[in-house]
């Protein structure tokens, strides 16, 4: 690690002040993703403002039937929140099914949003990476790219956003809450990460000084009929290959609402309104999923090692959406596929 | 180091409660926890496996709450309690974790054990794992590269008064 100088953020303008005030700072809450690359010598801060004792940990029902989450919730404080277990589990599911039980105990809800890749050329120092060092190159494109992006992708970069919160945070609308020194705004958890194009070190649309403050769930949960099911490599405390959060409601075999985004194919989570909307007043069948699969994955392109993904991603979104439809989630401890 | 043009900060003092007992320490700000238990305050029951979150040798708790103690900066955990596997114990009795690794045999080389009583410990308090399946998955941040799992998970369900 290189030596930096340590703050103690006092509220959040305290926190906004001390960013602008040094270039090279960052903020510290769970420290899980940030201390790691620190260690490898990737991220080098000039100071860290630790803002974990600051009074963003609540979970509290907005006016309009939603919930607002602290951004400093702990991941695992989240996922077994008896309001989200009943209104919103397929948030807590996404949620289990990453990390470790330890990590989640320390990850908070606003660093969730904010990790960044674990493409294996963004970790390596000694290789070309635009993430890393912008104006290196890309050494993940003609490189082992096996679990890199599929969908969205550019020349500068292939690299995959690693949340599995975010998954299902974007299938369920959730909205995220910054504030900055010229005060503060809102933006859909959609919008929050950016596309690689020809910036891949910008990961999300955070500017200089500002701070996430919350999450915010909007009222429909898609309680019932949802799954979140998670392919990897092992089967446990494995980042995705790809993954999957669908959520339908359902009058007999009738899609009424549909929501449907996936992990581990993109540089941030991958949601498509128009696979959504043509689900939307069919029947819940495989035929239909298939088509909606279809969609959701236009424009899928493979790099050398990864072409598996694109058929796998398939196969996948088609599994989840029986699994929901037959409101048999996927079980993030008992791992048999139905 | 090579950034020579920022200053050394100043040691930060802190106060860590450490099985019970309180310290205070002057420590650098990337001092992380797992080496102030072992380098400061000379507590090598808690081991040092990857360094980087992946294998959960590191596993203390902190306010009860496990954590990869490598991950954890000391200075951000400024009067908080720990319990490290040097804890476990009281009154010269082996806490009932400890007792049924024993029993079951849950460990060959020993070098993740530490890690994984102190996390059984707090999958316990935790309450959330009812079997095998969720115990195995609940634990999957520590790992045993000689293989003990099957006994791990044994150990853990007679503590949990499964056997």
């Amino acid at each position: 690690m290189n030596n930096f100088q340590y703050s103690r953020a006092s509220d959040v303008a305290d926190a906004i002040r001390l960013l602008i005030a040094d270039p090279g700072a960052k903020l510290i809450a769970g420290g899980t993703n940030l201390i790691d690359l620190m260690k490898e010598d990737v991220e080098r801060p000039t100071r860290l403002i630790d803002i974990s004792r600051l009074p963003l940990r609540d979970i509290e029902e907005t006016a309009d039937g939603g919930l607002r989450i602290g951004a400093l919730v702990p991941n695992s404080d989240l996922a077994y929140h008896p309001l989200i277990e009943q209104r919103y589990p397929l948030l807590a599911s996404a949620i289990l099914a990453g990390a470790s039980a330890q990590l989640r105990n320390m990850a908070s809800v606003g660093g969730n949003l904010m990790q960044r890749t674990r493409c294996a050329y963004f970790y390596d120092t000694t290789t070309p990476c635009n993430k890393r060092s912008p104006g290196t190159g890309c050494s993940a494109l003609d490189g082992l790219n096996r679990n890199h992006a599929i969908l969205g992708s550019s020349k500068s970069c292939i690299a995959t956003n690693p949340s599995d919160m975010s998954v299902a945070l974007a299938a369920l609308g959730a909205l995220v809450h910054i504030a900055g020194s010229t005060g503060a705004r809102t933006v859909a958890l959609t919008d929050f990460h950016r596309l690689p194009d020809d910036k891949p070190h910008l990961d999300t649309i955070l500017g200089r000084g500002e701070i996430i403050t919350a999450i915010e769930l909007p009222p429909l949960g898609l309680a019932r009929n949802y799954s979140y099911l998670k392919i990897r490599d092992r089967l446990s405390y494995a980042f995705a290959l790809v993954s999957v959060a669908a959520a339908l409601e359902l009058e007999g075999n009738a899609i009424g609402e549909a929501r449907l985004a996936l992990g581990g194919v993109a540089h941030k989570p991958w949601r498509s309104l128009e696979a959504e909307a043509a689900l939307r007043g069919q029947a819940a069948t495989p035929d239909h999923f298939g088509h909606a699969a279809d969609l959701l994955l236009q424009g899928a392109v493979a790099h050398s090692h990864n072409g598996f993904k694109i058929e796998l991603a398939r196969r996948a979104i088609v599994r989840t959406l029986m699994q929901a439809t037959s409101a048999t989630p996927q079980s993030q401890a008992h791992k048999k596929v139905a | 180091m090579s950034d020579a043009t920022h200053e050394l900060p100043e040691r930060i003092p802190i106060r860590l409660v450490v099985n019970g007992i309180g310290h205070e320490l002057d420590l650098m700000p990337w001092t992380t926890l797992l080496d102030a238990l072992r380098d400061h305050l000379e507590l090598t029951g808690t081991k040092k496996g990857c360094d980087h979150g992946q294998c959960g040798a590191c596993t203390v708790l902190i306010d009860g709450r496990r954590v990869n103690s490598c991950l954890t900066l000391a200075v951000m955990k400024d009067g908080a309690e720990i319990t490290t596997i040097e804890g476990l114990a009281k009154n010269g009795a082996l806490h009932p974790l400890q007792q049924a690794f024993i029993d079951h045999d849950a460990f060959q080389c020993g070098y993740c054990t530490p890690g994984q009583i102190c996390s059984a410990t707090g999958l316990l308090a935790e309450g959330h794992a009812r079997d095998a399946d969720e115990i195995r998955e609940l634990m999957s941040g520590n790992l045993c590269r000689c293989g003990a799992y099957p006994n791990i998970v044994a150990a853990i369900q007679q503590a949990m008064g499964q056997s």
